[in-house]
């Protein structure tokens, strides 16, 4: 019929934060003002693209957008970093979603960022020390080159642990060293948040159950509508089965079954190589004159 | 008519409807039952007696003036049968698919007594195609009222309460969280059954008597419902969010990867396209033997999915006989048609897995059926030493939905014990001016169910409004401006239907 075309979302601003990783920030003004940390929305590039789960990074209601960070692993994400630039649009954002961040009654909290989950905590660290509570950061790379936010990061927090695997920027080691640092020197930590890699997340878990400390995790298993119909994002936690778009994403670390969540991350492992793999292929130069 | 009609007289079996061959059918999306021509729907409406006790009438949850609209037919006056339908039902090219007619008007109809009764959903089909390819669409304007009404969810209830009250002069605005309109038509019932193009159709028509669609938008998480009444300006809210979280077994092994609701495979399917990856982004895997626990219509359509995408063997497994079934008759007969086999009296208690974590087997025991349960239907009972292991690498849990928690977490609505939303006689909700009908109040329920809820509400928001009266005002004004912001820099993304 004569819809006129809809542009969709329009990408604002772009970083790139490595190789592999991007930052986009969206105009959305209605969505930055509902936006609360712990919160994810939906992006979907184009039409024929998937549905996106990206935790909100940031959302900045003065200027009416909100930030997402991306890593590039599949195809989706990989065309996105290839297509999507400043001034792009986007097919599709919906959110946010899920339930926001517990902020209130912590007053000492270690936010721990491993990699990309250096851009989830963030927010939540900041409003954690908005709402007047002692914050120590701990983020983790595996090495300096890879760093993103340490400035930005750091201004909202008390205390700042740099952490990368192989030494080349702050402590060596992983996060976990970071928070045996806070735990050392803070006998009353009221709260850990930890996000990042499923493995990570566990680490940070299995670090803080005997101590007795309150940890938090954001989980980002797949799921397809993000709005509790679909049931793929289904986790364990303390032996319920929970949706982790509706009743999550953040769930209580010491109850989380890790490995049915890394189990079932590999869902569609096999279809999304092959994906992975047809798409770099068809990027490669064409050797014969085909026009598909 | 010159000669009377009488049971003797007309043809004694109901017009076939053309279906696409099974053996075409394996690994195509296109529609199966091909519709009625002309001759048919002049040669079905003849078997309609225009009997005086139009149990039909009764029979349709919206209460269509059925034996009115054949009679048109029968004069071949499409355009008279179609207004006749379109008085009371918006979608009969919808509603003529997916309505289970046995059970509602066809169930009751007079001719049936005796015959096969008059093949009612087939004609109305027949005039709601018809009503599609010429254009026709049947608006009754009252004039404008000035009120601004909100709609949460783009689903057969949805729409059938904002085209009522469009037709009742109210501005009105259809709020969708996905990224195209039509709810359950659009994700869930597959193309095969309800072509895209005929919820495309159905909602343009819609959107050109003026409602507004406004997809990507999670109401309860992008704002409130109480701010929906309060600081958005709208008169009243319709709540039509429709099912919920998928119901699961609580058996062991459902958390294993081949393990997926009917939702996600037919969402993934239908309105994310996986059918067609990798054109498409989102990936579905299938495998070769897959079983579906359930026997309603969503595992019906679970199942004629997944032998088009190339299952070997698709096995439907149901802890009741085939009697209880809740499918539509026509759905469990195409299913047996493409080759689905059934499992009936068949209960899983766990689903085993191979190495790799994905599934391997499903263990079920034989049930018998016993005395009469609370719903009325004999109660399964588990045949003792009847285990057996049934081999498949996925399965579909297709057993149902929970409510969704969404609008309860981010308002003041109150539930009803289960979760849904509670509603007095009206659909008035605990909430001033706020409505809600259709699966999200009384759980997984039909098409026209859901349409004739959203009717009802219609009504009362009307009532509710003091609608009657002829207030004039600009319909545009209240509702527009939404946080201060004017509709263009929302980032609303405008709904798509071509």
């Amino acid at each position: 019929m004569t819809s006129s075309v809809d542009p969709g979302f329009r990408v604002v601003r772009r970083e790139d934060l490595s190789a592999s990783a991007y930052l986009l920030e969206i105009a959305h003004p209605q969505l930055a003002r509902a936006a609360r940390p712990g919160q994810f929305v939906m992006v979907m590039s184009r039409p024929e693209g998937e549905r996106v789960p990206l935790t909100i990074a940031d959302f900045d209601r003065e200027a009416g957008t909100i930030t997402v960070v991306v890593q590039a692993a599949g195809k989706t994400t990989k065309q996105m970093q290839r297509d999507v630039r400043e001034g792009s649009y986007l097919h599709a954002v919906v959110g946010p979603m899920g339930e926001p961040s517990r902020i209130d009654g912590v007053r000492k909290v270690v936010c721990v960022g491993g990699g990309l989950g250096v851009a989830p905590v963030y927010p939540q660290a900041r409003a954690f020390k908005e709402n007047g509570a002692y914050v120590i950061g701990v983020i983790g790379f595996r090495s300096s080159e890879l760093v993103f936010w340490e400035d930005r990061f750091r201004s909202v927090c008390d205390e700042f642990i740099v952490c990368s695997d192989d030494g080349s920027i702050g402590i060596k080691g992983l996060v976990t060293e970071g928070i045996k640092q806070a735990t050392a020197r803070h006998a009353d930590i009221d709260e850990v948040v930890a996000i990042g890699p499923p493995v990570m997340m566990r680490s940070c878990a299995e670090l803080t159950r005997p101590l007795g400390i309150r940890t938090v995790v954001s989980l980002n298993p797949i799921m397809v509508d993000g709005t509790g119909m679909c049931g793929g994002c289904r986790v364990k936690i303390g032996g319920r089965t929970l949706f982790a778009c509706v009743d999550g994403p953040e769930f209580d670390a010491h109850q989380v079954d890790f490995d049915d969540l890394i189990s079932r991350l590999r869902r569609f492992k096999a279809e999304e190589q092959a994906a992975l793999e047809r798409w770099e292929r068809s990027l490669a130069p064409a050797v014969t004159g085909t026009t598909g | 008519m010159a000669t009377k009609r009488t049971i003797r007289t007309i043809p004694r079996e109901r017009t076939p409807m053309t279906e696409r061959p099974v053996a075409d059918r394996a690994r195509t999306f296109d529609e199966v039952a091909c519709g009625y021509s002309l001759a048919d729907a002049l040669r079905e409406s003849d078997r309609c007696l225009r009997c005086p006790d139009r149990a039909c009438v009764r029979g349709c949850p919206v209460g269509i003036d059925i034996p009115g609209f054949i009679e048109r037919l029968g004069e071949k006056d499409v355009r008279g049968a179609y207004d006749v339908i379109a008085a009371t039902s918006l979608l009969p090219a919808v509603c003529g698919r997916v309505c289970p007619q046995e059970t509602q008007c066809e169930g009751v109809c007079t001719v049936g007594d005796t015959l096969e009764p008059v093949a009612i959903g087939r004609l109305e089909r027949f005039v709601g195609d018809m009503a599609i390819a010429e254009g026709w669409s049947s608006a009754s304007w009252t004039g404008p009222s000035g009120f601004a009404v909100a709609i949460v969810g783009s689903g057969p209830a949805g729409i059938a309460c904002a085209a009522d009250l469009a037709k009742a002069g109210c501005s009105v605005t259809v709020f969708e969280a996905f990224q195209q309109p039509g709810g359950v038509l659009r994700y869930g019932i597959p193309d095969f059954r309800l072509p895209n193009e005929v919820v495309d159709a159905e909602i343009d028509k819609l959107a050109r008597l003026g409602i507004r669609f406004r997809c990507n938008t999670l109401v309860g998480r992008l704002f409130t419902i109480e701010q929906l009444i309060g600081e958005m300006g709208f008169a009243a809210v319709f709540i039509a969010t429709g099912a919920g979280t998928p119901a699961f077994m609580g058996i062991p092994g459902e958390s294993l990867s081949g393990v997926l609701s009917a939702n996600e495979l037919l969402t993934r399917a239908n309105l994310m396209r996986a059918r067609d990856f990798p054109a498409y982004d989102t990936p579905m895997r299938i495998g070769r033997r897959v079983a579906v626990i359930g026997a309603g219509n969503t595992a019906m359509d679970a199942m004629r999915v997944c032998v088009r995408l190339g299952a070997e063997e698709v096995t439907c497994l149901y802890r009741r006989s085939r009697a209880e079934a809740p499918a539509r008759a026509e759905e469990l007969h195409h299913a047996e048609q493409e080759g689905v086999g059934f499992e009936w009296l068949t209960d899983p208690v766990e689903i085993l897995p191979d190495d790799q974590g994905s599934v391997r087997a499903i263990r079920c025991r034989r049930m018998q059926l016993g005395e009469p349960d609370a719903s009325g239907r004999r109660r399964p009972l588990p045949v003792e030493g009847s285990e057996v292991e049934l081999g498949c690498d996925t399965v579909v849990v297709a057993i149902g939905t929970n409510a969704n928690p969404i609008l309860g977490q981010t308002s003041t609505l109150a539930l009803d014990e289960r979760g849904y939303i509670a509603v007095d006689e009206d659909l008035a909700t605990s909430i001033d001016g706020v409505f809600a009908g259709g699966d999200i109040v009384t759980g997984a329920a039909t098409v026209i169910e859901a349409m004739g809820a959203g009717r009802r509400a219609a009504r009362s928001i009307a009532r509710y409004l003091g609608l009657g009266g002829a207030r004039r005002a600009d319909p545009d004004v209240r509702g527009e401006m939404l946080f201060g912001l004017a509709g263009d820099q929302r980032g609303y993304a405008r709904v798509r239907v071509a």
